[in-house]
């Protein structure tokens, strides 16, 4: 292997992973802004022109905080547990195409990390393992309120994995293909939530619940667990569960845009191929946005009712919709 | 020696080391996250074995399904420490001795005397191990043993389920049918 594709794979990487960071200390100022609009509040705006500098401030504040780590917890997997959450998702979106291949004087280089036929499950992967850090956290710090807060977060989020999974099955049905390049490339004749409404719809749903997010943010509920998993927890380790979630949010809704909204497809792109990755984070604040108004107008509904609803709706619609879509593809041939 | 067979000799080193682990940690939290790691580990060499499917489907099995249930129970039952003491382990540590003995014993034959083809070349195994060779395998030639097995797996879940309705069943019994839904 030369050592240029070597540097080339690590200079992509590194991209991914600033980019993944900065999408998330933006998507606070983002989120407080549109929340602050949406509540007819003035929000956020001291630090800088649009308090675009509000990130940079929280995140001094955060550092400069004591730290505690209570007496009687488990210290090595409490200080691990929040090292533990943020990595899935600051990896996930490795396999996620930011645009064609570019041409620079000659030299082609693909806005791809990798273009596997393994994308899809190398995802379902994962997620499949992001659960430790939230359940670990919320064992090691001793408390009811964290324990009881983990077990939620683990239960909920295997729960709706499964409407999540099989809902990506269908444009993988459709597309027959997982590798994302390919999926993305098939949707040049319409974008997949065309073809896959349910799916998509299944999909927005069960992420929602994946990330924790209002109105499916039970393992924080303030009112019955204090802050759930994160109750023990405070400076920079906090800002790291909070950087999970939010770096969570802003991948799945990479991914979403991807397999459903055309990925980085988009007016212009034959002329300007750079533009992909523009198309690509435009969606991805489109899907932020709904996060945040959902965040906003709806309120939380009850765990057993949570429960019941990944399990006795949105994951037996999810395997019909995949069984409709296999016979579909099997009498029309695929495409 | 190749860059595949250190980079074998490293991830067979870790997958040994985090098997011992969890055999001989006696904290049972600290025992399940090194099994969690070992099947990492194995992960990873079913991808230098050009094994991919089999290698994402053992992470997210195993690692990711399995080992969270395991973790739950030990963290809902409070099972966390293992008593200090021999107690009736001694019978089955002798008999563990033996087996080792044994083990260790064969290995050593195999490599030593035998000396098969220890160090697999990747490139051998071709493509049989990507989505859609397994996929076309389990659906056509292995279409029967597939759907028996899904049977089963059904069976087992209507069993779980039905265990833990058998309480509830039996409280609405005994109120007179009040609480049954």
């Amino acid at each position: 292997m030369e050592p240029g594709v070597i540097l080339e794979w690590v200079i992509k990487s590194v991209v991914i992973l600033i980019s993944m960071t900065a999408g998330f200390a933006y998507t606070t100022w983002y989120e407080r802004k549109v929340l602050a609009k949406m509540q007819v509040r003035i929000g956020p705006n001291r630090a800088g022109p649009f308090a675009l500098l509000q990130p940079v401030a929280d995140g001094i504040k955060l550092i400069f905080k004591e730290e505690l780590v209570p007496a009687e917890a488990d210290k090595l997997i409490f200080n691990l547990a929040p090292v533990i959450t943020v990595i899935p998702a600051l990896i996930v979106t490795a396999v996620v195409p930011w645009g064609g291949v570019l041409d620079i004087n000659g030299f082609k280089l693909s806005l791809a990390l990798t273009d596997t036929n393994l994308a899809i499950l190398y995802i379902m992967t994962v997620t499949s393992i992001s659960v430790y850090g939230i359940t670990l956290a919320g064992w090691s710090s001793n408390n009811k309120y964290a324990m009881l807060g983990g077990l939620r977060a683990t239960a909920q989020m295997i729960s709706y994995e499964l409407a999540l999974g099989l809902s990506l099955v269908g444009p993988v049905l459709v597309a027959g293909t997982m590798s994302l390049g390919k999926i993305v490339e098939m949707q040049q004749g319409g974008w997949f939530i065309l073809f896959q409404p349910v799916a998509a719809i299944i999909y927005f749903i069960a992420i929602i619940a994946e990330v924790n997010r209002a109105p499916f943010d039970m393992p924080e509920a303030e009112q019955e667990l204090t802050a759930g998993y994160h109750t023990e927890y405070s400076g920079m380790k906090f800002a790291l569960f909070f950087m999970a979630e939010y770096a969570k949010m802003v991948a799945v809704s990479m991914i979403g845009a991807t397999v459903f909204l055309g990925g980085y497809l988009g007016p212009f792109l034959d002329i300007a191929p750079w533009l992909g990755p523009v198309w690509l984070w435009v969606k991805v604040a489109v899907l932020l946005f709904v996060f945040i108004w959902i965040r906003a107008t709806s309120p939380r509904i009850r765990y057993d009712r949570l429960m019941a609803f990944g399990w006795k709706i949105l994951f037996p619609l999810a395997l019909a919709n995949v069984l409709v879509t296999a016979v579909v593809v099997a009498f029309m041939g695929g495409k | 020696m190749n860059l595949d067979t250190v980079f074998f000799l490293i991830l067979a080193a870790a997958a040994v080391i985090t098997a011992a682990g969890m055999l001989l940690n006696r904290n049972a939290i600290y025992a399940a996250l090194f099994l969690i790691l070992n099947f990492a580990t194995v992960g990873i060499i079913y991808f230098t074995l050009s094994a991919p499917f089999v290698a994402l489907t053992q992470v997210t099995v195993y690692a990711g399904a399995i080992m969270v249930l395991f973790l739950f129970v030990i963290m809902l039952l409070g099972a966390e420490k293992l008593p200090y003491g021999e107690g009736s382990l001694r019978t089955q540590r002798l008999v563990a001795i033996g087996l080792a003995v044994v083990l260790l014993v064969e290995a050593g034959y195999f490599m030593l005397v035998k000396q098969p083809g220890l160090f697999l070349n990747p490139a051998q195994a071709g493509e049989f191990g990507t989505v859609e060779q397994i996929g076309r395998a389990l659906f056509n030639i292995y279409i029967l043993p597939f759907e028996i097995t899904s049977l089963i797996l059904l069976a087992a879940v209507v069993g779980a389920i039905m265990l833990t309705r058998i309480e509830k069943i039996q409280r609405a019994g005994q109120t007179g049918g009040e609480e049954q839904r």
